[in-house]
């Protein structure tokens, strides 16, 4: 243990995602050594982040005012929608160029472990997203690991009655992994390849 | 195939160490705690990503040491693989695979593969049924290594509805027998509803994984059980009706075909499981743990018509512990057509001298064949005679 503030920001750092203890411990000694001039406009840039970054009030993709650019953009197909877990999922599905319809950022998958239910996810939102009619499929394009898995199938079969294709990316993906981490030609093959799945 | 070289640094006592091997027998001999088991134990890490002594990486890891590595260079059919690894413990391993590094360590599973015999086998009939467990899967493991894949994602499904049982188990007490839910509090109606939505899902994956890991056993049973048989007889020069049966925690009903030696199709297994879960829910949500499933089965050895577990001699156990090896070995050596290499760690001390003849006899026609042994004297001449002897002495292999 360190003293004061120099364990704090020890601990704020491996609160963050894939941080470790030890990598906490480089990250803060890196810190104090740096440069002032460069520690400053860090602590800016996370400030301003939290002031300007907000979530789209529909998808829930980042966005720099109420609606992202996808939502936005009036040459997307509005009868179909792909649900990701993150937003750097939007980013991936975008790289393949295989998709123009919208998107639905669950903000993270179904995760008992982590004490993440349904409720903690934007699952009302997409519900209330699907009630006029205008979209008629839902690709399910969740992580394939087993939460993603897990919220597929959750999805899959709170969806089922209401008349809709319902579709899950095509095998191919490495499994246990992150959507993120699929290159281009495989999630775009296994966005032609879905296959439509009954809860 | 065999190991033509092997390389650590920083693993268990060894700062670094080499060792050449050839095909046939090798023999490390020195006294007790000198690090004979080390070098083997770093064989087997190389096929098996995990060590035959303890869970995790870190008592691997040379003391005061941050990291240790692992080089094997295997011979297949005239051609060198080499494995390295790096272990860190409490972060990520790494594995390079002829030199180019592999996206996960689990990538190199199936270069080498290794059946070790240890005195910790002995667990194998004494111990719980974990142990029984962990040797089925790690052979299923060594036959295909894709099994590591779905055993992973087992544990994990596992892992996943064991916490939300404990969750929910609050939750649905209250508006279970205990208390009628009371009207106008939707709020906990709907909690409890996602709860039992949530876990229905979980009941479904756990039994579309598990049924595949249940079936993938199952077999394996099957195809091992006339091995164990003739490997028992070998050792012991006896006909006494070594056999196994798998013991499974789905209802009775299956439970009772599979014990009768019938491997259901991985459909009917999943269907069985899932039904078990349906009727284990009070149970379940009480004790907050999943009770069925494969994680919760067992191995049932028996030796004529008794269990072994609680029946059978020291001596008896132990044949029977190495019978269960020499039949996986085996069992992969058919599969392969290819010989794994044999590792035996102190085996020789603990059997009698015709016992020890007979494994002698039984290893001879084995591409390669690890043995250590603190008393040159306990080796049966005829072997080493036949092979290489090492000898090691505080961290320091010297060969002649
Ligand atoms: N992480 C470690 N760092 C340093 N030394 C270690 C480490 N792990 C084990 N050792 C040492 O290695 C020695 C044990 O080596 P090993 O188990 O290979 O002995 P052995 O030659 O097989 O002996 P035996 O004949 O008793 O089975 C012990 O002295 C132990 O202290
Ligand atoms: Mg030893
Ligand atoms: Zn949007």
């Amino acid at each position: 243990m360190y003293e004061g503030v120099v364990q704090d920001l020890i601990d704020e750092l491996g609160r963050l995602p894939g941080v470790g203890p030890k990598g906490a411990q480089r990250i803060a000694f890196h810190l104090l050594a740096a440069d002032p001039a460069d520690v400053t406009r860090l602590s800016e840039i996370l400030a301003r982040v939290k002031d300007t970054v907000r979530f789209c009030q529909t998808c829930g993709n980042v966005a720099e005012a109420d609606q992202c650019r996808i939502c936005l953009d009036t040459r997307r197909d509005r009868t179909i929608i792909c649900v990701v877990e993150e937003p750097k999922d939007v980013l991936a599905v975008e790289r393949t160029r295989e998709f123009r319809g919208l998107y639905h950022v669950l903000g993270g998958a179904i995760s008992p472990m982590d004490g993440i239910g349904p409720g903690d996810l934007r699952i009302r939102e997409l519900v209330a997203r699907l009630a006029d009619g205008t979209v008629t499929e839902v690709i399910l394009a969740t992580d394939p690991n087993v939460q993603g898995e897990a919220t597929a199938t959750y999805l899959s079969r709170l969806l089922k009655d209401l008349g809709l294709t319902i579709s899950r990316l095509a095998s191919g993906l490495p499994v246990g992994g992150d959507l993120e981490y699929a290159d281009e030609v495989t999630l775009g093959r296994a966005f032609e390849g879905r296959r439509s799945v009954h809860g | 195939m065999h190991v033509r070289q092997l390389v650590v640094t920083d693993f268990r006592s060894y700062a670094t160490a080499q060792l050449d091997l050839g095909p046939g027998v090798t023999t490390l001999v020195g006294l007790n705690g000198q690090g004979k088991t080390n070098l083997v134990e770093a064989i087997g890490y190389a096929a098996s990503l995990s060590s035959h002594r303890v869970a995790t990486d870190q008592p691997l890891v040379r003391f005061g040491a941050e990291r240790a590595t692992i080089r094997a260079v295997v011979v297949r059919h005239g051609r060198d693989s080499t494995i390295d690894l790096e272990l860190n413990p409490g972060r990520a391993n790494r594995a390079h695979l002829n030199r180019s590094p592999v996206p996960r360590p689990r990538d190199v599973l199936g270069t080498l593969r290794t059946v070790l015999f240890a005195p910790e086998d002995l667990a194998l009939v004494k111990g719980d049924p974990a142990e029984r467990r962990r040797f089925l899967d790690d052979l299923l493991v060594a036959r295909q290594p894709r099994w590591a894949g779905v055993r992973s994602e087992y544990d994990r499904v596992l892992k996943q509805r064991n916490a939300l049982l404990k969750q929910g188990a609050p939750l649905l007490r209250a508006g279970g027998r205990a208390r009628r839910p009371r009207p106008g509090d939707p709020d906990a109606d709907e909690a409890r509803e996602s709860v039992l939505h949530t876990l229905h899902v979980w009941d479904t994956h756990l039994a579309a994984v598990g049924s595949q890991l249940l079936y993938a056993r199952l077999r394996l049973t099957r195809d091992l059980t006339p091995d164990l048989t003739s490997a028992y007889d070998a050792v012991s020069e006896s006909t006494s009706g070594a056999s196994m049966t798998y013991r499974c925690s789905v209802h009775e009903e299956m439970a009772e075909r599979i014990a009768a030696g019938e491997v259901p199709e991985p459909a009917e297994l999943e269907a069985a499981i899932g039904a078990s879960l349906a009727a284990a829910r009070d149970t379940e949500l009480e004790r907050g743990i999943t009770t069925v499933g494969p994680h919760r089965d067992d191995l049932v050895l028996r030796l004529g018509e008794l269990p072994a577990k609680g029946y059978a001699s020291h001596g008896e156990s132990w044949s029977f512990a190495l019978g269960l090896k020499l039949a996986a070995y085996q069992l992969l050596r058919r599969d392969l057509g290819d010989d794994p290499v044999l590792i035996l760690d102190d085996v020789f001390a603990e059997l009698d001298s015709r016992r020890r003849e007979r494994l002698a006899e039984l290893v001879a026609d084995c591409e390669q064949v690890i043995v250590t042994a603190a008393v040159p004297g306990d080796v049966p001449a005829a072997l080493l005679a036949a092979g290489a002897t090492a000898s090691v002495t505080l961290g320091q292999v010297s060969q002649g």
